[in-house]
């Protein structure tokens, strides 16, 4: 290769480079995975919460029938043929079932029905528009059949109406849910709430420790700053883990707090609100300690020094001059620390209760229990779109600090 | 006075921090069934059970795999990726770093569920190919980040030289320009393989009853019935843990040590925040 070293020349201004070319051949394959295995993923997910593709896959043929039905009264005879001729080709059990699970999103008890003119289908003799009706009462209201020709549509907004608890009614008018079926805008503010104060208490425990640390010897620091170091780099699992054995109702903390005679019975700490908040300060609390860190050595005691001997009392020193200045750490690692909370998901899901659930867990139940791929894809948008709000509200406030590394 | 209360208080943070760590070693090797303290005696039948249980070595075997897998692959493309940013400055290259940086600001459980769904579609779901694949997207921006700080002290001029001495580019750059960036290569390296190691939540979403990585025994250990062995567990990745920040630790000291060696000015004194080597991906 006699002509290698000229890749690595400063190219003429203006002419194409070849080192530039070269960039974009070793960035390509990192890139392409990316895209390929995270973008493209996550951008497929956010068609999902408005997808709607189930009832027209499992009973294309009613669909069909019903875009001639005006919607008043009961359909004609032959949306009911089509009907008992799409359930009767139905060999295809996922379709039916997601088709099933999505009627049954919209309204409850359509999967038993549906199930029960499955089973019924042998039964069945023309004209449908009455054995159906006879067979299984349901098909006799309009409300079922409405029901399919509204989610005919291939696009949906109700699943991320319902991540808002709102709901569309068989006459197109939105509502809000039911009182007991609310729970997402409960579930939003309690992860916002949780978030904020792991945030604060994180700030509060973090400031003493980081300053500490900051004023001793670079030999003390580095050998104080293990205690931090060792828990950050321990996974996060094995931190809830410890928390799980310790706030057990026969275990180490309730052992302790009786055998100092604070208490006469075990406390119930596994499992509440303080479990929860206990195990994500202890998980999150580096996040905060090492930015902030960072910043106090840089500053060092000069400015709290100059501040007294110009009299400021120690309050004074701490208000006027040392928080102002230490503000980009805290605001570094409350940042950090809010977006990584916010999304949380392995804490809570083992040290709290149902009551402590954040999004995350819901997220993970629709994908993995309840498969309502829909609702888990409308409420991963909706906490994407409330992380990137506030990056950008964060990057706003703070020019030049973010979430993620910084070297 | 003051001095003290403030003493006072970041010891009683630090204990915070470490104390819950430490518990657990005398647990995993109590002789009784309960997780309690004082322990009745102490035994190992906790990490016999780990050995000889027939789930954990498995489980912990699986992880290693994808673990081994990850950091090569992420290590590979990182470092290539970071090579190529370095070299020049492209148009759309802000843009190329904002994307390569995604994953590690998206919360992971957004990352976990679309992850799922869409590789479902492609039958990566249930495989050890698939979480290798998403340990690797996930765990590759910190190479990206740590190959790309070591090379800003790397002085291109010496790839130039090499290369108008005759040697093949592969060959100068291995030769010159690897041994000088292998501090940041290896932490980075290190740091995709406890990245993979510790991951929980996408091992949830894609990985099959067939490929149960250690965290993930351990979550459904914690969910079934609270055994000391997972206390056993515990203890092993902690030690882990210890170990891969004792290695990056020393990489860091020697690469401090080298960089004060070779340059004298540019650059300044090293940030203290590299003490954190890039921030740990979580969760």
């Amino acid at each position: 290769m006699p002509c290698a070293a000229t890749l690595f020349r400063k190219p003429a201004v203006g002419a194409p480079s070849r080192r530039t070319r070269l960039s974009w051949l070793l960035v390509a394959p990192l890139l392409l995975l990316v895209v390929a295995g995270f973008l493209v993923p996550i951008g497929y997910t956010m068609t999902r919460a408005v997808d709607n593709a189930e009832v027209t896959g499992a009973l294309p043929r009613t669909v069909a029938m019903l875009e001639r039905w005006d919607g008043n009264g009961l359909p004609s005879e032959q949306a009911f043929a089509a009907l008992v001729e799409d359930l009767r080709g139905a060999d295809d059990a996922q379709a039916f079932g997601a088709m099933t699970r999505r009627l049954n999103f919209e309204l409850s008890g359509a999967r038993s029905v549906m199930r029960a003119t499955r089973r019924q289908l042998d039964s069945l003799t023309p004209p449908y528009a009455e054995s159906l009706p006879t067979a299984v009462p349901d098909w006799d209201t309009p409300q079922l059949w409405l029901l399919i020709k509204t989610n005919s549509n291939p696009f949906t907004a109700s699943f991320l109406l319902r991540a808002l608890d709102l709901q569309v009614t068989p006459e197109g008018q939105i509502e809000p849910v039911p009182h007991d079926r609310a729970i997402f805008v409960d579930l939003f503010q309690r992860t916002f709430w949780i978030s904020l104060w792991v945030t604060v208490f994180c700030v509060l425990l973090a400031y003493p420790a980081a300053y500490y640390i900051s004023t001793l010897s670079d030999r003390g620091a580095r050998y104080v700053m293990l205690l931090v170091l060792v828990p950050f780099w321990t996974s996060i699992l094995v931190r809830t883990t410890a928390w799980f054995i310790l706030l057990q109702r026969e275990g180490p903390m309730n052992a302790a707090l009786e055998g100092l005679h604070i208490t006469d019975a075990p406390l119930q700490l596994i499992f509440t609100r303080f479990a929860v908040y206990v195990a994500m300060v202890h998980v999150l609390l580096p996040f905060q300690i090492l930015p902030l860190y960072s910043v106090m050595k840089r500053l060092g005691p000069q400015y709290l020094q100059a501040a007294a001997s110009l009299g400021a009392s120690p309050w004074r020193q701490f208000r006027s001059v040392y928080l102002p200045l230490t503000m980009p750490g805290v605001a570094a690692g409350a940042v950090m620390v809010f977006m990584l909370s916010v999304g949380f998901y392995v804490t809570p899901a083992l040290v709290g209760g149902l009551q402590d659930q954040m999004i995350s867990y819901y997220i993970a139940f629709y994908t993995n229990q309840s498969i309502n791929f829909g609702m888990a894809a409308a409420l991963s948008l909706l906490l994407l779109v409330f992380t990137g709000a506030l990056v950008a509200a964060a990057r706003r406030l703070t020019p030049h600090i973010g979430p993620g590394p910084r070297e | 006075m003051r001095h003290i209360l403030i003493a006072i208080a970041a010891w009683a943070v630090l204990i915070f921090l470490v104390a819950p760590l430490l518990v657990i070693f005398p647990l995993s090797f109590s002789s009784g069934n309960i997780l309690t303290l004082p322990v009745p005696g102490y035994s190992l039948q906790w990490y016999r059970d780990f050995l000889f249980d027939g789930r954990w070595l498995p489980a912990a075997w699986n992880s290693m795999i994808v673990g081994l897998a990850t950091m090569t692959l992420a290590t590979g493309l990182g470092t290539c990726a970071a090579y190529g940013l370095n070299l020049s400055e492209f148009r759309g290259k802000r843009f190329v770093l904002m994307v390569l940086s995604l994953p590690m600001v998206v919360p992971l459980i957004v990352t976990a569920a679309s992850m799922f769904l869409a590789f479902s579609v492609v039958g990566l779901t249930n495989s050890l190919t698939g979480l290798i694949v998403a340990h690797t997207i996930i765990a590759a921006p910190y190479v990206v980040i740590t190959v790309l700080a070591s090379l800003r002290t790397f002085d291109p001029d010496l790839m130039r030289v090499a290369l108008s001495l005759g040697a093949p580019p592969l060959t100068a750059f291995r030769r010159v320009v690897l041994p000088l960036i292998l501090p940041g290569v290896a932490s980075g390296a290190i740091f995709a393989f406890a990245i993979s190691f510790d991951e929980l939540v996408i091992a949830i979403f894609i990985s099959g009853p067939g490929e149960v990585t250690l965290p993930r025994q351990m979550f459904a250990g914690l969910r079934e019935f609270l055994s000391p062995t997972i206390a056993a567990a515990a203890v092993i990745m902690i030690v882990l843990s210890f170990a891969l920040l004792f290695v990056s630790e020393l990489i860091r000291r020697r690469a401090e040590r080298m960089t004060s060696a070779r340059l004298k000015t540019p650059g300044g004194p090293p940030s203290p925040e590299r003490n954190a080597g890039p921030r740990k991906a979580l969760r």
